[in-house]
């Protein structure tokens, strides 16, 4: 995939670790996922709701999540966890593809969504790929999919190509300084 | 059955035309190979198929779309009556989520054909 970025950079995001207080009154930890945060991380795709999967992910058995995380949790990608109470509520993931760019994810567990959860894990998300070095996120989204799309737009991500059935949006990072 | 199979010369394309092929051996399917490109070098896609074509030993008939192959392949399988038009179903992106190209989404939608999506 070509992918086209913004040739303006977003600034303002701050990495991990970060605590805040969502919507619901939740004392959130964000912070970089560990080699220890594995087995939670299964537990809570294990839980996802299905009708929340985004183009076949998380799939949908336990062997397939843990190939899965895998590739997600490999050393090259970067993923940062939002927890509550000790376990993981949220997750990102940005993972290189061949071009030098990282294509990001994000899920939320159904009962900790619409309390602006996602958009402070994206975020921080974006702070760590920062300070990593990191210029080019894009990610892909469902059309029909609106309220995701506004906070990928809210955050800063544009609209960079909707020749299918995904949206593809992208940002460019200022260079760490 | 005649069936007319996309071939973009994707690593997935290549895998579901061998699934296809092999298949064919045993149901003695007639196959089509429809080939096009997203970046202008058809003729390499279609050497790399002749090629899986010969070490697999297949017959098949091989044509190129140049323009619009989506369009081309609706309207192929339509007016020679194929059966069935075959597509590999996405490619997968650097996470895992699985994509669909707009060839595949337009022939999904508009195909009167059936479409079968190969993963």
């Amino acid at each position: 995939m070509t992918t086209q970025f913004p040739d303006e950079p977003v600034t303002g995001f701050s990495g991990p670790p970060r605590e805040f207080t969502d919507a619901e009154g939740r004392e959130i930890t964000v912070r970089e996922v560990t080699s220890n945060d594995t087995e939670a991380l299964v537990q809570m795709y294990v839980e996802f709701d299905p009708t929340d999967r985004a183009q076949g992910i998380p799939p949908s058995t336990e062997t397939a999540i843990r190939k899965w995380l895998d590739v997600v949790l490999s050393e090259d990608a970067l993923n940062v966890v939002g927890v509550h109470e000790g376990r993981p509520v949220g997750h990102v993931m940005l993972v290189p593809d061949r071009h030098g760019a990282y294509e990001l994810a994000i899920f939320v567990l159904q009962a900790y969504q619409g309390a602006h959860i996602g958009t402070e894990l994206v975020r921080t998300a974006l702070g760590l790929a920062q300070r990593e070095g990191i210029e080019c996120v894009w990610l892909t989204v469902e059309r029909w999919n609106t309220p995701a799309v506004a906070l990928y737009q809210k955050i800063g991500f544009e609209r960079t190509g909707d020749a299918s059935f995904e949206l593809e949006m992208s940002l460019r990072l200022a260079p760490d300084g | 059955m005649r069936l007319i199979v996309g071939v973009d010369g994707s690593e997935d394309a290549m895998t579901a035309l061998e699934a296809v092929t092999s298949r064919a051996r045993e149901t003695g399917d007639e196959v089509t190979v429809a080939v096009y490109s997203h970046n202008d070098s058809t003729a390499d896609v279609e050497h790399t198929v002749r090629e899986q074509l010969l070490a697999a030993d297949f017959d098949a008939s091989v044509m190129t779309l140049e323009d619009d192959p989506a369009g081309q392949l609706v309207d192929i399988a339509e007016t020679e009556g194929y059966d069935r038009i075959v597509l590999s179903g996405g490619h997968r992106s650097p996470l895992g989520k699985i994509q669909l190209d707009s060839v595949l989404e337009f022939v999904l939608l508009n195909a009167h054909t059936t479409v079968t999506l190969i993963r």
